[in-house]
This record gives C-alpha cells, structure tokens and sequence, in this order.
C-alpha cells in the first residue's frame, strides 16, 4: 500500500491509471461459527486501509471488550439481528484494493443451517477460503464447506488454520491438520489447495510474514491473493451467448443483446443460433455502442448477423463446430435452499441462462450424508440439502458440464407459487457427443414432461387446506343419509372447506365411485350416499378412491322408523359396515351434532391443515 | 479447432459488463421498470451504463426523481438538461400530502422529514405507476446493511425489505418472479466502490452536477457542518449572514441535510485525491444517517431506498 499512498498524493492520474488496470478477484471466506473468519476479513479490511476512522470509532464503541484489541468481526457483521445473535447470517460483500487487485469478499456464515448462503457466496467466487481452528483440528463442518466450494466450482482454495497463537506457533499442529486436509482434499476437484498457518486476531501471516512462524516460508493471505494466478480459470474456448433481448432502435439496426458466457467471437464468424439450427455470419459487433472487431467473455455485447434470423430471448448463439449438450432430460446436482422440501409431484420453474421454463425432478438418486460426505439413497431433498438429480424439462436446454462453464452448466429452481428461489442447481452433461444431426432434432423436440399432473397433491393441500377425501355414506333407506350429506355439504362450506355432493342422478355406482375418486384428487371433500347394501360395494369404494381417503359413515337409524318412512323401498340385502369410522342413529341425534361427528372424524383423519403458530 | 483467445478484462471493465447484464436482464424480464434518479454521481453513472446498454437505441423503461422540492436548484436544472440531452422520459413525484402539511427539513426531524418527503413520496410513486421494478444506484460499500442486500431486491406489497428473508442469489441468474403489487429493487452498482463510480466518471466524461467540485458558496455552519444557503427559504438566524467558503459536496441531497467540505479540488482527480487521503466514510456527510446505529437498516426495511 506503500507505493500506492505516495502515488495518491503526488501523481493521482498515473494511480488511476494504475488502478484502472487492476484485475478483479472475487473470494468467498467460509468458516464455523468461532472460527474468527469475520475476524480475518475484518484484520484484512483494515490492514489495507479500507477503514474509515468514523467506521472505527463506531467499532471500538461497539466492540465491549476489555483490552485495547478491537474487535474486528464488527467491521464485517452488517445486521441488528446478527449482530444480536452474535453470529453473521447472511452473505456480506466487501471490498478492498491492494497495489495488484481489487476484492470483492462473500463473507458467508458456516453453520449448517445457513448452507444456502455459503452457495450463494460461492457460485461466483474465484478463490474459496475456509478457516479451520488450530486447536480444533479438521472439523467436519470443514470438510462440508470444502465439498460446497468444490462443488460450486471454486478453482482455488486456501486453508487458513488459524488461532495458532493459541497453539504456540507449533509447527507440527499445522502439519497434522495440513496432513489430514489434504488427505481428503484429493477427493476434492480443486485446482490447488494452499495451507497458511495464520493468527487473524493477531495478524499472522494475513498481510505480511509473521516472525513467530518461521518454519513457514509460503505467502501471507494477501500475497496469496494478489498472486493467485486466475485468467485461466475463466472458459475462453467454448463461445456461447445466451441472446438475453433483440435491441431494434429503428429498421437499420437489429442487435442481439446479451454478456457472452464463455470463449470469443470476432467479426466475420459464423455463428450457429439454437434452436432454430439456422447460421449466420457476425456482421458486426457493438460493445455498448461502439463497434469492435473481437469479444471474449464475460463482455456484455451486441451482436448484428448478416441475415435476418428469427431469434429471441432465450436463444443461444454458438459456432457450428463447437456446440453445447441439447438435452431435455438432464442429470445435475441440486443444492435445496428452501424450507419446503423438494415435491417430486409438483412441477418447478427453472431458469437457465436467459430461458425460464417448466421441469419436473423425477429422481433423486441419492443426497449427500453432510457429517459422512457419503451418498445415501433418498425420494426428497430438505434444506442445505445436495443431492443428484434427473430432471425432466419441457423444452431442450443449451447446457455444458458445471465443471466446465459455470454459466451454462448452472441454473436456478423457482416455486411457481411462492417465487422463492427454491434450489441451486449444476449441471451433469452427458459425456456421448451428439452430432449436429441429434442436436438439432433434440433443440426442436416436444415437452418431455409425461402427460401427468403437475399439480402436486402438497400443493393442493397447501392451496384448500385439506387433504380431499370421499365421505360414502351408507345406511336403509330412510335413514336420512342423503339428509346428512347435504347438511354435511352446507356445514363445510360454511366452515370454509370446499365439498360438494356427488348426486348419483343417473349414474351408476361405478360412475358415482370415479366421480368421487376425481373430486378427491382435486383435493375435494366429496360426498355421496349412493345405495350400497354389499360390502363388497363399499370395498369397492375404498379401493378406487384409497382407504385412508374415504371416511365410511353409516347412518344407523332404526329399522322401524325407516320403514314407516318408506314403505315401499327394497330392504332386503343389507349388510351392516363392520368398521365405519362414524356411527351415527339420526332419529337420536339432530343433524347438526351428526356433523360434528363426521367433521371430527375428518379432523382425526388429518384432513384438515393445521394452522401455523 | 476454435480459437482460443485470452484476456482479462480490467476490473472497471469486468463491473461495466456486468452491470450492463444486470440491466438488460431486468429490462427484459420485467413489465414495467423504471429507473430511480436522484441526480447524484451514482445516478448519473447508471444512467450512463443504461445509455449504453440499449445504445442506439434508448433505455425501454422512464427515469424518475423523487422531488422533496428541497434539492440544491442546480440538481434541477441538471435533471432537465440530462432529460433532454438524452431524450428519456423523465418523470417527477413529490409527495403532495407532505408539502400540503408543510413537512420541511426545518419544520421537521430530519427522520421524519425523510421518511415522509422520500420513503413515503417513494412508495406513492412506485404505486401510481404500477411500477414492478425499480432500479437504484446503491453500492454495497456505502453502508453495512447495504452490504447484505441482493442486486436484485425483493419487496413485498407494502414495499418493505425482509433482510432476514432474502432470496438465495447465485452466479448471474436473477430470480425475477413476483406477483401482481410487489416489486424488485434492482441495484446494477451493488459491486462498485465510491472510487470505481468516480473513476469512472472521469474516464467516460460522464457529466455531474458542479456541486461536486470546488467552487465559493454561500454557507452557514450549524452544529460544526457547513450547509449551504440555496435559496431564500433557507430560515436565517437573526443577524445571520452567510460566508462565502470554498466547498464542494461528497453526497448530495436536500440542500438544507447535505453537509459540504471545505475543498480546493475542482476537478474530478482532484476530488478523488481528496477522497482517498480522507478519512471520513463518505455518508458521514448525510446527516440522515447519524441518528443512530443500524438506522439504514431500519430505514431500508421501511421501503426507503
């Protein structure tokens, strides 16, 4: 910083020129609770002057600890509620400049609930730093954040082990958890792994060497930093451009928008747009208004082709002899961010590059066990939850391996109902090569969703309530059973259920019995008194419908008052139900208490959603 | 096989190209956005960035300034310059209840004040126009809660942020789904410093308010901060004259809540040069903030920008 204070005051234009020219680093520094990671971000922030003195002053204020040591996480720890709660809980982005780069930090908390952040702060990270606590060892909450930031792609990470003043500078402390780290690290896909024995609170090795390790000769953290080598690690090979809108200003002018993802184009290229398959040569390349000859990424451009194509949003430009996967089924590794689980019934949005669109998860191979880091066979996936997937869209995505562009080889999971961003997710290609032949059949082909429902049952409950189930009621005639469905049909209604009554009217039973399966499954309380004498009849019922959703009543009224009521019916036949969930004897018991007993049958049964505290 | 070519952009290159994504992104996705313009340098610098993301044609979405009619009369005639230099649609709000009830920064706390003629002329702007998208100039050095927030911002009906409820954010795949009433703050700076925006000015020529720089103003010191006398509403104190001191403004707001520095630097380079040997953060001249500990925070949650 030396060198970059005199420039300020003595030539301020040769610093700005200087700095203008500085590359950008993004780093994510990802740690367990007490791991001091705020702290080191906080030593790093004021160790390069990025402190503001009123900053400080407001720090010290804070800090409420005896000593003159300043408590630099305090720096880092934005928010009331963490800062009540004593721990960071969101991802927190800082900056800071040295002579060589500018930073931009993801400070993402390390406790496990909060999985979803450290994604977050990862997915766009350059150099990944996990803080392992000298006397703790290698925790597995360590090893978690490894397999997260080897997943998202992170080519580089650094260990800190730190708190060594705590251990005396020991060098052989540092080599055990060095020796144990990078024993697991090579199961890990990481370009390089570093190892740096540092005391953030003391400020060891963070931005110079420290004298108390002398056994130690590799870089301090910011040396690391500024010299960590990264332009390779960006894909300048595979040209892909997700058109992201067509700028039309006026008849001259017709440009595709968009920030070239991976690779370069130039002036005169032919370019291969997908879907359509149709090629055609870069008549010109606008970068924010002025023209160039040549684009690398991640530029955001405009492209002008010499003929006109019909493309849109959503589209993809590549070359002809370097094309991505066409896939509508695709296999990838999902993170789950949100509390609902993943509902294999439901259909999610997903959002890849500049296309949204419909998918269903039809598979969840397996999730990772996050204290063993194994794979355990599951159906669903919970919160900061990773696990693989297949998944099934409704039209051909434009996709690479994550491992080899993070742009196209990642998306996002929406909820269509409640728009959280509900999943992460990084995309598994297909090794096979498709010719250009398959590509483009797959790039034109049809939905692949099954024709099913993409109306989960959960969903349903989520929207009514409840759960739908068939209330068959059975009895004599007489008995006043098509009298206790229609108050039944009034009475949840009124209690702001949705029921309705299957009238028979000119069905037959099997008619009745689809009718109420198909009320059911749109999560209806249907409700039918279709004379069924045979138990048969009624299995018949509970098997078409599902027994746990079927709630048989059986209107017991007496004989005698039945017949006097009606003389002329048929009562030959009858069989008694041997386990009806409600008895009820309506010349007893008034209709209204009878609905009661059925609506608290229904509430036993779970039917009903519990109101939230 | 394809050529492979390699080349890193420098940082300021690597923000432009990303905040150009970010806008093109929320012009497309959305149905209705418009861009917040508060005449500041930040404004000034997105509005440039929007410029050219869409050049040659122009921005699809309106511009739009909250007016307290308490800003420095040089902010408004830049405002109608840069409307019509770029041919944009400029619309101006001011909350018309506030100015009804004489809600003024002397008539009023400075909280109050704030929260009526801004936070409050804010949202009945946003409504009135069904706006499902707004975009800022906020950077997230500029304060520690700003630090937390997403580019792209969630509000729910009532414009409030849930900073314990923030959408996951990962690469540069934006969630931009909502439903009918609630909006997006989108924030295309998030990731650029006080200095990239500055740096940036001077390498564009991007045209700022001359409040920026250095000139002789008239001034009156109240509570050790001088503020300047912008036109006659400003309530002299008896026997009051105010002194004419070389100063400029490190934020700019409503005249009579901008605290000015004393400063000779009159040209942009010189203004950064003063800057970076400072040692004051840069809000610290907008008395607003000072109330209390965490009130950004607080202020953001109630719609506030």
């Amino acid at each position: 910083m030396g060198s970059d204070a005199d420039l300020i005051k003595s030539d301020i234009k040769a610093y700005l020129d200087k700095y203008e020219m500085k590359e950008l680093l993004r780093f994510v520094a990802v740690g367990s609770v007490d791991d001091g990671k705020s702290t080191l971000i906080g030593r790093l922030l004021h160790d390069t002057g990025m402190v503001y003195e009123d900053q400080l002053a407001a720090v010290k204020k804070a800090s409420n600890i005896e000593g003159e040591e300043i408590d630099f996480s305090l720096l880092t720890d934005g928010l009331r509620a963490e800062r009540e709660q004593g721990i960071t809980i969101d991802v927190a982005y800082r900056f800071f400049s040295t002579d060589r780069r500018k930073f931009i930090i993801a400070d993402t908390p390390g406790h496990v609930q909060y999985t979803r952040n450290m994604v977050t702060g990862a997915s766009t990270a350059n150099v990944g730093i996990i803080l392992i606590d000298a006397r703790l060892g290698v925790l597995q909450q360590s090893r978690r954040h490894a397999y997260i930031a080897s997943l998202l792609g992170i080519p580089h990470l650094m260990v800190c082990v730190n708190k060594m003043d705590l251990v005396d500078y020991r060098k052989a402390d540092f080599d055990a958890i060095v020796a144990e780290f990078a024993e697991f690290g090579k199961s890990l896909s990481f370009k390089d792994i570093t190892f740096l024995p540092i005391s953030a609170l003391k400020g060891d090795n963070v931005v110079s060497n420290s004298p108390k390790t002398p056994w130690y000769d590799g870089p301090d953290v910011l040396n690391y930093l500024e010299t960590i080598e990264i332009t390779d690690d960006l894909n300048n090979e595979d040209f892909r451009f997700p058109v992201q809108s067509v700028l039309r200003p006026n008849l001259n002018y017709r440009g595709f928008c968009g920030q070239i993802a991976s690779g370069s184009i130039k002036v005169g290229d032919t370019v291969l747009t997908l879907p359509s398959g149709k090629q055609s040569v870069v008549e010109g390349i606008d970068l924010l208004g002025e023209p160039i000859q040549k684009a690398v990424c991640p530029q955001s451009i405009t492209i002008k082709l010499a003929t006109e194509i019909d493309t849109s949003r959503g589209d993809m430009f590549v070359l002809p002899n370097n094309t991505p996967h066409v896939q509508r089924v695709i296999e990838a590794h999902l993170v789950w961010m949100s509390e609902s689980e993943l509902d294999s019934g439901k259909s999610y949005l997903l959002k890849h590059t500049t296309q949204t669109l419909r998918e269903q998860v039809d598979e969840v191979s397996w999730k990772k066990d996050m204290d063993t880091l194994e794979d355990v066979p599951s159906d669903t996936l919970q919160l900061n939850d990773i696990g693989r997937v297949s998944i099934t869209c409704t039209r051909g995505l434009f996709v690479d391996s994550y491992t080899k562009n993070r742009t196209t080889g990642s998306f996002i999971l929406v909820d269509s109902i409640t728009n959280n961003t509900v999943a992460a997710g990084m995309i598994i290609a297909e090794s096979d090569d498709q010719d250009l032949e398959q590509l483009l059949k797959e790039a034109r082909a049809g939905s692949a969703l099954r024709p099913k429902t993409q109306v989960s049952a959960r969903e349903r409950f989520e929207r009514l309530g409840q759960r739908g189930a068939t209330i068959w009621l059975t009895g004599l005639p007489g008995s006043g059973r098509w009298a206790l469905a229609y108050a039944l049909e009034r009475r949840l209604f009124d209690e702001g259920r949705t029921a309705t009554v299957v009238d028979p009217t000119g069905s037959s039973m099997n008619g009745a019995i689809s009718a109420c399966k198909a009320a059911t499954d749109a999560g209806l309380i249907a409700i039918c008194a279709y004379t069924s004498f045979h138990k048969d009849e009624r299995a018949k019922v509970r098997e078409t419908v599902g027994s746990e959703r079927t709630l048989e009543v059986f209107v017991d009224t007496d004989e005698a008052l039945c017949r006097e009521r009606r003389p002329n019916a048929d009562f030959t036949g009858f069989e008694r139900p041997e386990h009806p969930a409600v008895v009820v004897d309506l010349e007893d018991t008034h209709l209204r208490q009878a609905t009661d007993m059925v609506l608290a049958a229904l509430d036993a049964a779970d039917q009903f959603k519990r109101p939230t505290r | 096989m394809t050529e492979v070519t390699r080349q890193q952009l420098t940082h300021l290159q690597q923000l432009e190209t990303e905040s150009i994504h970010i806008i093109r992104e929320a012009a497309a996705e959305f149905d209705n956005p418009v861009m917040l313009y508060s005449i500041g340098k930040d404004s000034s610098v997105m509005a440039h960035l929007a410029l050219k993301a869409f050049a040659p044609g122009k921005p699809p979405f309106p511009f739009m300034h909250v007016d307290t009619t308490w800003k420095f009369s040089e902010m408004i005639s830049f405002r109608e310059e840069f409307a019509k230099k770029t041919g944009v649609e400029m619309i101006v709000h001011t909350n018309q209840k506030g100015l009804k009830d004489n809600v003024t920064p002397f008539t009023y706390g400075s909280n109050e004040y704030t929260s009526i003629m801004k936070t409050d002329g804010l949202k009945q702007a946003l409504n009135k126009h069904e706006f499902d998208c707004a975009f800022g100039g906020a950077r997230r050095d500029e304060e520690r809660s700003r630090a937390k927030e997403r580019i792209f911002s969630f509000r729910d009906s009532q414009h409030q942020w849930d900073p314990k409820n923030q959408r996951p954010e990962l690469w540069s795949n934006y969630n931009t789904r909502i439903r009918k009433g609630e909006s997006v703050r989108v924030f295309p700076l998030s990731n650029w410093t006080e200095l990239d925006v500055w740096l940036y000015v001077w390498r564009e020529n991007i045209e700022i308010v001359p409040l920026y720089l250095s000139k002789k103003r008239p001034v009156v010191d109240r509570n050790g901060t001088w503020i300047m006398v912008d036109d006659d509403r400003f309530p002299l104190r008896e026997g009051e004259v105010p002194v004419e001191k070389s100063i400029r403004f490190r934020t700019l707001g409503c005249y009579p809540l901008s605290g000015a520095v004393e400063s000779e630097a009159d040209t942009i380079p010189e203004v950064i040069q003063e800057m970076l040997v400072t040692t004051f953060s840069e809000r610290q001249g907008r008395l607003i903030d000072f109330d209390e500990d965490g009130s950004m925070e607080r202020k953001k949650r109630e719609g506030y920008f």
